[in-house]
């Protein structure tokens, strides 16, 4: 492998770049107006569930400063659950608190915090240092996912999740994100969270990076990723394709995650998805997307699924 | 026609408009391409030194008019406790000294700068200068002003007169064939005789004839514009008038066209210079020659010049207005540098445009020591932030502290750097504070959400496109171009407009996807 690639052999591969994903994708099938429903994760939350999809529970909302002064009581039901703004973008600002010891919270990595430094962060949180554009934001409190036993050998210290693009209604490509120690739980790959490209036809592992370099093993449970089978995978694209009809956004990225309990939920959409996904599949989006413009508007939602599992997957 | 032909055709426009009115400003206009083209500037000083007389002085000097083919881009009297008062007269300004007791010795200068520029013409004629007419006033007799000689002087200058009168058939000739006679090798006898006579030179005698012959005339005094010229007086030639026009006279070489070089200080029959109540006093000028660049003479030549299509020039501003100008007219080129950055390398910046207003901040305060500035400011201000974020302050009012600590900051480097003796620091207050505090509160948290590492490469990143915009604005020919020539604003314009609708891979992006070009 070079250190450089050669413009050529990405364009044979299909990578596109962050220009043309900003022009021809996000600036001619993401209109404007549409951005609110995916930036806002409590009007994602409503859209999802009148279309059916099911998404984690929500326990409380933050919309004031002064409601800060009733914290102890908003989250005394709860021994576990993530703090997340409402306009956050890339799992900025999120805490998840996986269990109290007495008066201290403890987040996913171990660590320890007090009430007062929740408070802090919900107060940063609501002042909109975490939302796109520092407007006032809203903090919400969620359950905490409980991931299912079977991603427990690919994650380390938290959630791993599904990213699936979706264009057109058609779920292009997929991958998993699964935190490492280095990524301090987070399914972030920029913090060196494992990208692990997915089989859209199967729902197998394909292919994993780390920080851009392909791997084997997870790092910290050293498991094999080829042994890497999401369940469920049809239902997992059927929730992804219904998020198109649901936002109307034309390129669309859907954060999936497996809980124990309640199978696949939404998490969040995105509609500026990056392009990782591409070095995790080893793969480029371009000759998909052009497959799929070929196609006739107006199909269903299990047309759309088939399609990609049958035909996408094979290019 | 698709979005993408309009963004080729509202380029190709944009950028041809561009182009084609910089071609005609160079190419008809005559404005230079660049800042080095030099021109020459003259200051003519003519020095006064008087001897007081232990009474009330007063001291009155004729200044020049503005003239054709001269452009006079300042005078200022230096007269240290004299008093400066313009007074004008039928025959141009004066320039009057006063003193109450001058004692001992004293210099007046009177600086004057001068630009020959062969276009350059001025509305007022020069010929409404007319010298009160000797020749109406003193009776037409055949002695006419000569009454006032003796008998031999005035049977010679007769004589001279009826011989100059034959071989000429007007003014212009007769005023010719007089020179010649007084300039020839072995002058007649009745030049001779003239030339003896006492109180009386060529000049005079030559002005006195030609009141004799009513011809109208005027003296010019004036002085070739020629570097290192010193303790000179004025040159005097004479103007004949024929006609509407004046014809221009050396006293030694006759009829010539006027010298390209020669600055006419003044036009008329008045005194150049008169003293009253001093012992002593003497006039002398000295010329002396720089070469300047033409960008820094363009307001006051070509640029105010007639033409209409320059006055809607950003030179006919006025001057402070054009400071902020120069300065606006760069971000242009520094967002360009942005742009180019971002979308064809790729670089990652904290804050899209922060990088140009920090580039503007190194323009005034020069790259290192802005950058050590810089350096400064953003540590002390990142170690006072992290223990602002101990104090568990809101968002805005933690911003609003950050500020005031930068104010702060700023001001103690000042302070403490004057006193040191390093000025440089003073320009400090050229950072944009309130930005810099933005700055630092996004690198802290940014330190926070996702590492150091992050915070290096956008810092860096900030840090790199800064310098390449500094280094792209302040630049000799940028500045020039960008001020003198503002619709390549339209290029630029265009150019970005293009790279909008770049689709093709970052450089950087080369590097990122490099696993997947195995």
């Amino acid at each position: 492998m070079s250190w450089i690639a050669s413009i050529q052999k990405l364009k044979e591969k299909g990578v596109i770049g962050m220009n043309y994903r900003n022009i021809e994708l996000i600036g001619r099938y993401n209109s404007r107006d549409k951005y609110p429903l995916v930036d806002n994760k409590l009007i994602t939350k409503k859209i999802a569930q009148e279309a059916g999809i099911a998404v984690t529970e929500l326990y409380a909302k933050i919309e004031w400063q002064s409601e800060l002064n009733r914290l102890h009581d908003i989250l005394a039901p709860y021994e576990n659950f993530a703090i997340k703004p409402v306009h956050g973008s890339g799992g900025k600002g999120i805490i998840v608190i996986t269990h109290r010891e007495g008066d201290v919270f403890i987040k996913a990595n171990g660590e320890s915090m007090t009430l007062l430094q929740i408070r802090d962060h919900i107060s940063n949180i609501l002042s909109g240092l975490y939302s796109l554009g520092g407007r006032y934001d809203v903090a919400i409190i969620e359950k905490l996912v409980v991931f299912d036993p079977v991603f427990q050998n690919f994650s380390y210290e938290g959630v791993p999740d599904i990213r699936i693009i979706v264009y057109k209604g058609y779920p292009l490509m997929a991958m998993m994100r699964c935190p490492t120690h280095q990524s301090n739980g987070k399914a972030n790959l920029h913090q060196g969270a494992v990208g692990v490209g997915i089989d859209i036809g199967t729902g197998r592992a394909l292919n994993a990076v780390m920080h851009n370099h392909p791997i084997q093993t997870h790092p910290n449970t050293k498991h094999d990723f080829a042994e890497l089978q999401i369940p469920q995978w049809e239902k997992i694209l059927h929730i992804a394709a219904t998020c198109y009809d649901m936002t109307g956004l034309g390129y669309l990225g859907t954060d999936i995650v497996f809980d124990e309990n309640f199978g696949p939920l939404l998490l969040e959409l995105n509609a500026r998805p990056g392009l990782a996904i591409q070095i995790a599949n080893d793969k480029g989006e371009r000759h998909r997307v052009e497959r799929v413009d070929k196609e006739k508007e107006g199909k269903s939602v299990e047309e759309r699924v088939r399609f990609s599992m049958d035909v996408l997957s094979k290019i | 026609m698709s979005s993408k032909l309009q963004v080729f055709a509202i380029a190709f426009v944009l950028a041809a408009l561009g182009f084609f009115v910089t071609w005609y400003k160079i190419v008809y206009l005559d404005i230079p391409i660049t800042p080095n083209e030099r021109q020459s500037l003259f200051t003519i000083s003519a020095e006064i030194t008087l001897t007081g007389d232990n009474a009330p002085a007063h001291i009155s000097m004729a200044l020049p008019s503005p003239q054709t083919g001269m452009k006079i881009i300042s005078q200022e009297s230096e007269s240290g406790e004299f008093g400066y008062t313009i007074t004008k007269t039928a025959e141009g300004d004066r320039a009057e000294w006063a003193k109450r007791t001058v004692e001992g010795d004293a210099n007046i200068f009177y600086k004057i700068t001068v630009v020959p520029e062969p276009f350059y013409k001025v509305l007022t004629d020069e010929s409404i200068i007319v010298p009160e007419e000797p020749n109406q006033i003193v009776e037409p007799t055949e002695e006419g002003v000569l009454s006032l000689w003796e008998e031999s002087d005035r049977s010679a200058a007769l004589t001279l007169i009826d011989t100059v009168r034959k071989r000429s058939a007007d003014p212009i000739s007769f005023t010719a064939e007089l020179i010649w006679q007084f300039n020839a090798k072995q002058p007649v006898e009745s030049v001779s005789a003239l030339l003896n006579m006492k109180g009386q030179n060529k000049l005079s005698l030559i002005t006195t004839l030609l009141d004799q012959e009513n011809i109208q005339h005027r003296k010019v005094r004036g002085i070739y514009l020629e570097d290192g010229q010193k303790g000179r007086r004025l040159t005097t030639m004479i103007e004949v008038k024929d006609g509407n026009d004046w014809e221009f006279f050396d006293l030694e070489q006759g009829h010539i066209v006027k010298p390209a070089n020669f600055f006419v200080w003044q036009r008329g029959n008045e005194t150049l210079f008169k003293t009253k109540g001093l012992a002593k006093s003497k006039l002398r000028f000295a010329v002396t020659e720089t070469q300047v660049p033409v960008s820094s003479l363009a307001q006051a030549n070509k640029l105010a010049s007639n033409s209409e299509f320059l006055n809607f020039s950003l030179y006919t501003l006025p001057s402070s207005q054009q400071n902020a100008f120069k300065q606006i007219l760069l971000v242009p080129m520094g967002v360009l540098i942005v742009v180019i950055l971002r979308i064809l390398i790729g670089i990652r910046t904290m804050g899209t445009f922060m990088p140009v207003l920090f580039a503007l901040a190194f323009i005034q305060t020069t790259l290192v020591s802005g950058l050590i500035m810089f350096f400064v400011i953003v540590f002390s201000g990142l170690f006072i932030r992290f223990y602002l974020s101990r104090l568990r302050l809101l968002l805005v009012a933690r911003i609003s502290a950050v500020i005031i600590v930068v104010i702060a900051i700023m001001s103690i480097m000042s302070i403490v750097s004057y006193k040191l003796g390093i000025t440089q620091v003073l320009t400090i207050t050229f950072f944009p504070m309130i930005i810099l505090s933005w700055t630092i509160e996004r690198m802290s948290i940014l330190w926070e959400e996702e590492g150091g590492r992050e915070v290096m490469i956008q810092g860096g990143g900030s840090l790199i496109v800064a310098v390449l915009a500094y280094f792209a604005m302040d630049n000799e020919l940028v500045m020039y171009l960008s001020f003198t020539f503002p619709e390549l604003l339209l290029v630029i314009l265009a150019m970005i407009i293009l790279i909008g609708r770049y689709t093709g891979y970052r450089i950087t992006e080369l590097l990122r996807f490099a696993p997947l070009g195995r």
